[in-house]
């Protein structure tokens, strides 16, 4: 058996069009030997749940500038639920004030990612979440 | 029978996702699952798209799935997997899969299932796991299965060995009349798409293609491939290159060559299998110094073919396998 490769859905659920900063995570954790399955603009929370059940990804990184996360993380976060996938490990980054944080770990994100948040720090928290944490 | 071989033969969404994962891993149980998922497969029809980087295969891909979807030409509708590839990275092992970006029609279609494979390791525009996840597909029920190979240069030919039938796609400019003349992707074609036809010089690239096609290896199965001009981002041209598969497919049928590749495939197939297996036999025979022997090798201490011969010794294949 070959050792287990990463897979993480990395998608922008909204309308915002900055997709800059999820590329630049994208190919940081490539680097880190990650496979990224990178969906792009303007999806949807059924797309995303859709694509994390195809695609039988470990973890799912969402990137929201737009404000929109007070709606869009929970209704991921329920269809998640609803596909039997609860237990998935989520993380938000974007622009989001500190104030909304709180709300969105009630509803399961295990971190959220701010600009100026170090690429290593991200993968560090992937493999964390995934039992992987010493593999650095 | 084990849960999840009965699961994915029900058309579980879920379970085919797992067993696809537990494929890519290598997991020994899979060979199981696969085993009694057997007699449940090969009525998908197989058709792989290949061609260079940025000629539009994911796209086309995408238009092709929604034609299939809908039924074109007084074809009914069908159900469509998709198996998109794109290259691993040599040094990190990792990948970044973005076949997805352009199928974005299909996202919610119960219909259609994608799934993205990194090419890990594999050279040849596919992966190891991909001919195995075909066979999941198939199992699950899907009726069509794309696999959209990692963009290719002019060699990577794995997919005619594994597909029913092959689309190559090129685009207009992509070079001269030499380039069409040249062994390798060309002729693997079952369909010729030149894709991208709303700009200059698609004619004159279907012109090339055809006269290289004149004397192509494959026609002597009594099929000539048509060359289809699409612009897969307004979906022109892509009800004919749907209908073009399907006739390539009822071809396949009606001459018994489907049969015949079927056939070789398996027998590939077996001889790949044998290959690995006396592999793990050698390795649990006791055979264990291929690093040792490859730096004797390298300091030109032994040449590879007595390193061979003392490997060999080493893991002598009539010792019972523990």
């Amino acid at each position: 058996m070959t050792a287990k490769i990463i897979r993480v859905l990395m998608a922008k659920p909204g309308l915002d069009g900055h997709d800059r900063g999820a590329k630049v995570v994208a190919r940081a954790l490539r680097d880190a030997g990650m496979e990224v399955i990178y969906t792009g603009l303007r999806q949807t929370p059924e797309m995303i749940v859709e694509a994390a059940l195809q695609e039988d990804v470990d973890a799912i990184g969402l990137s929201i500038l737009s404000g929109a996360h007070g709606n869009l993380v929970p209704r991921v976060m329920r269809m998640l639920g609803e596909k039997g996938m609860g237990r998935m490990p989520v993380f938000v980054g974007g622009i989001i004030p500190p104030a909304d944080i709180p709300a969105l770990k009630a509803a399961g994100v295990i971190e959220v990612f701010g600009p100026g948040t170090a690429t290593a720090d991200v993968v560090r928290a992937i493999r964390l979440a995934l039992g992987q944490g010493l593999s650095d | 029978m084990s849960t999840l071989t009965e699961r994915v033969a029900a058309g579980d969404r879920r379970a085919l996702a797992q067993l696809i994962s537990r494929i890519e891993r290598e997991d020994p149980e899979t060979q199981k699952i696969l085993a009694e998922l057997h007699a449940s497969t090969s009525r998908a029809s197989v058709v792989g798209i290949t061609g260079a980087p940025g000629t539009g295969k994911s796209t086309l891909v995408n238009a092709l799935a929604r034609a299939f979807r809908k039924g074109t030409a007084g074809e009914r509708p069908r159900t469509v997997g998709i198996l998109a590839l794109d290259p691993s990275s040599p040094f990190s092992g990792g990948a970044i899969l973005g076949d997805r970006i352009r199928m974005r029609d299909l996202a919610l279609d119960e219909g259609v299932f994608i799934r993205s494979m990194a090419s890990r390791g594999c050279l040849g525009g596919l992966s190891r796991s991909t001919f195995p996840a075909v066979r999941a597909l198939d199992a699950a029920g899907f009726e069509m299965i794309l696999i959209e190979t990692v963009g290719v240069g002019q060699d990577e030919v794995d997919v005619a060995r594994q597909a029913d039938t092959v689309i190559v796609v090129e685009t207009p400019g992509l070079g001269d009349d030499i380039q069409a003349l040249k062994a390798g992707v060309l002729e693997i074609a079952d369909i010729l798409a030149v894709n991208k036809a709303d700009q200059p010089g698609a004619d004159s690239a279907a012109e090339s293609l055809r006269a290289m096609l004149d004397r192509n290896e494959r026609t002597l199965d009594g099929w000539q491939p048509p060359i289809m001009q699409t612009v897969a981002t307004t979906g022109k041209g892509v009800e004919e290159l749907a209908a073009a598969v399907l006739s390539h497919r009822d071809h396949l049928a009606r001459s018994g060559v489907g049969e015949r590749r079927e056939r070789e495939r398996a027998e590939r197939d077996l001889e790949e299998r044998l290959r690995a297996r006396l592999f793990e036999h050698w390795q649990t025979a006791g055979g264990n110094r291929l690093a040792e022997a490859a730096e004797k090798v390298a300091r030109r201490e032994c040449s590879p073919e007595e390193a061979v011969r003392a490997l060999l010794d080493e893991g002598r294949l009539d010792k019972k396998p523990r």
